[in-house]
């Protein structure tokens, strides 16, 4: 029995690297929640709209690197990350205003909508590929690990590493702020509430006096700030990929429906539980169980529920269990 | 002329007409209440004073002036506050935060007035931290009218404020409705409670068939037993 060995290990790979999935996840969800609450359709785009920013965020890095730019430790990315914000909130506003904005005026059913948005998603997936290609691309510098697997096994004495990256520590922060100042957004300002008033009781926020072309405008700005750093987030954290983000569109949107669809909070816990699950179902418990057991109970095998290329199969698999017994997901969502 | 003013308007929702010939008027600080039996255009004709109905004859006064065209937002602006049967509040927000959007088109300090819907409602100042879709029947229909209070309307409309509320609410909104009418406020309302609503009310119109059958006060449609028969039930 070696209780602190094993927590180790799974602190090392299923806590940390899930907590950091999850904030990802999270902030693409929201994105994903706020235009169903508002526009009030599945924007099929939004994992497009990810890459589109990140992209932007690794062009800009390589530009100020070039010009010998950095932040020290931090990655350079966070420097270039407004501007990616900005150019991806151009983008968006330009779709709105070229495609959404007619499907809106002629008050297209929502069906018409999704299809309008899969369409958009294919346009954005070849302006990527147009710009950088379909290769891999590494863009996170600075300081690798905030804590070495090598130095903590050398300060505990324990036979288990822990290991942190910067990245990692990262993402968590600058999700936590980014929900941080979304909820303050939503709940303390009168823009925010017109937005929740718009996305409540449509006909309602008419009557009242809200501009609903405004709210849309906004809806797009915080849709962008939020997809541009959930890609960039992604992309630090693992590599940036064009091609990964069409995989990302379904965790995504599983963490949107499982907490509840068009429900703000409903997306940030969405996000952690999908991607708890994914990566709790696909992690090899061998060395947890070996700790834990007797010596003689050592297993043969890895003690892994699913090879982790069924990863996608997890959130999918959760997605469809939510839809047939909760369809309004964790938290009072709306229900598709 | 009448505070509000809408003479012989006719018009549908597009193929036949729903109101054929309807005039409707009430003066200021007076409840003015729409009675009939289903169908009758009820609804039809606050919507058509409230411009969500294109009229095709007829036209719309608000203190003397013609907002035959205007949109129904260019109304609130002019001073007429709207309470729809159903769907009048916003569910997930806190009843105060429906009453800060009831006042989203004002520029000036709102604090007043809501404290003055607090007074007039003590129901919605005790709930005012809940959300709105929390609350129970009759509470609902308290924010819905504090909402479209929020705007310091000249014309209050309400659609059937009282459709699926127990007797004892009924009588407690329109208890709060007259005193909305006593500080000068006009009020157009629709209502199934026939008998109740001209009760309270200084003038009674009796629709039938988008046409006005009988006008008169309140307490004179009561006493009229050719109405009490055909459309109060004796």
């Amino acid at each position: 029995m070696d209780i602190l060995n094993a927590l180790v290990a799974f602190t090392n790979f299923v806590v940390v690297p899930a907590t950091a999935y999850g904030s990802q996840l999270a902030l693409g969800a929201l994105g994903v929640t706020l235009i169903y609450g508002v526009l009030r359709f599945s924007n099929f785009a939004h994992g497009e709209t990810m890459s589109f920013g990140a992209m932007v965020v690794v062009l800009v890095t390589g530009l100020f690197q070039s010009w010998g730019l950095s932040l020290g430790a931090l990655p350079t990315a966070l420097l270039a990350l407004p501007f990616g914000i900005l150019a991806t909130a151009l983008l968006l506003l330009l779709t709105d205003r070229v495609v959404y904005k007619f499907y809106r005026k002629v008050k297209a059913v929502p069906v018409m909508f999704v299809i309008v948005s899969t369409g958009v998603m294919f346009v954005m997936n070849g302006l990527v590929r147009m710009v950088v290609g379909t290769d891999d691309r590494r863009f996170s510098d600075g300081a690798r690990f905030v804590i070495n697997a090598r130095e903590f096994k050398a300060w505990s004495g324990l036979n288990e590493g822990l290991a942190l990256k910067t990245t990692q520590v990262i993402t968590v922060v600058v999700a936590m702020i980014t929900v941080a100042a979304l909820f303050w957004f939503l709940n303390k300002t009168r823009t925010g509430k017109s937005m929740r008033a718009f996305s409540d009781n449509e006909d309602l926020a008419l009557l009242s006096g809200i501009n609903p072309e405004r709210v849309v405008m906004i809806t797009w700005l915080l849709v962008a700030a939020l997809a541009t750093i959930a890609g960039t987030l992604y992309g630090l954290d693992k590599s940036y990929k064009p091609f990964i983000f069409q995989q990302l569109l379904l965790p995504v949107f599983a963490a949107a429906i499982v907490g509840g669809i068009g429900n703000p909070l409903g997306a940030v816990a969405g996000g952690f539980v999908i991607a708890f699950s994914e990566v709790t179902l696909t992690y090899a418990f061998k060395k947890v169980v070996t700790y834990l057991g007797p010596d003689s109970w050592a297993p043969d095998g890895l003690v892994q529920l699913l090879s982790t290329d069924y990863k996608f199969a997890v959130s999918f698999a959760i997605l469809i269990i939510v839809l047939l017994f909760k369809p309004t997901g964790l938290f009072k969502g709306q229900s598709i | 002329m009448s505070f509000l003013h809408a003479s012989e308007m006719r018009g549908g929702y597009g193929g036949a007409d729903i109101l054929h010939g309807c005039t409707l008027t009430v003066q200021k600080g007076e409840i003015a209440v729409i009675v009939g039996p289903n169908g009758a255009g009820k609804s039809t004709a606050m919507k058509a004073v409230f411009g969500m109905l294109k009229l095709r004859e007829g036209a719309v006064y608000l203190d003397g002036e013609d907002i035959t065209g205007l949109s129904p937002q260019e109304r609130v602006y002019k001073g007429m506050g709207f309470v729809p049967q159903t769907h009048n509040i916003f569910p997930t927000m806190t009843v105060r935060e429906n009453l800060e959007m009831g006042a989203f088109i004002r520029k000036d300090e709102i604090e007043p007035t809501i404290e003055q819907v607090y007074e007039l409602f003590p129901a919605v100042y005790e709930k005012r931290n809940q959300n709105a879709g929390e609350l129970s029947g009759g509470q609902r229909q308290q924010v819905a009218v504090g909402r479209a209070l929020m705007t310091q309307p000249k014309l209050l409309m309400l659609d059937e404020p009282t459709a699926g509320v127990s007797p004892i609410v009924m009588d407690e909104l329109f208890d709060r409705i007259i005193e909305v009418a006593k500080t000068g406020i006009s009020i157009l309302m629709v209502e199934q409670n026939a008998r109740q609503a001209l009760e309270i009310a200084d003038k009674g119109y009796v629709l039938v068939q988008g046409a006005n059958a009988y006008t008169d006060t309140g307490a004179n449609l009561l006493a009229d037993p050719e109405v009490r028969r055909t459309f109060l039930g004796g």
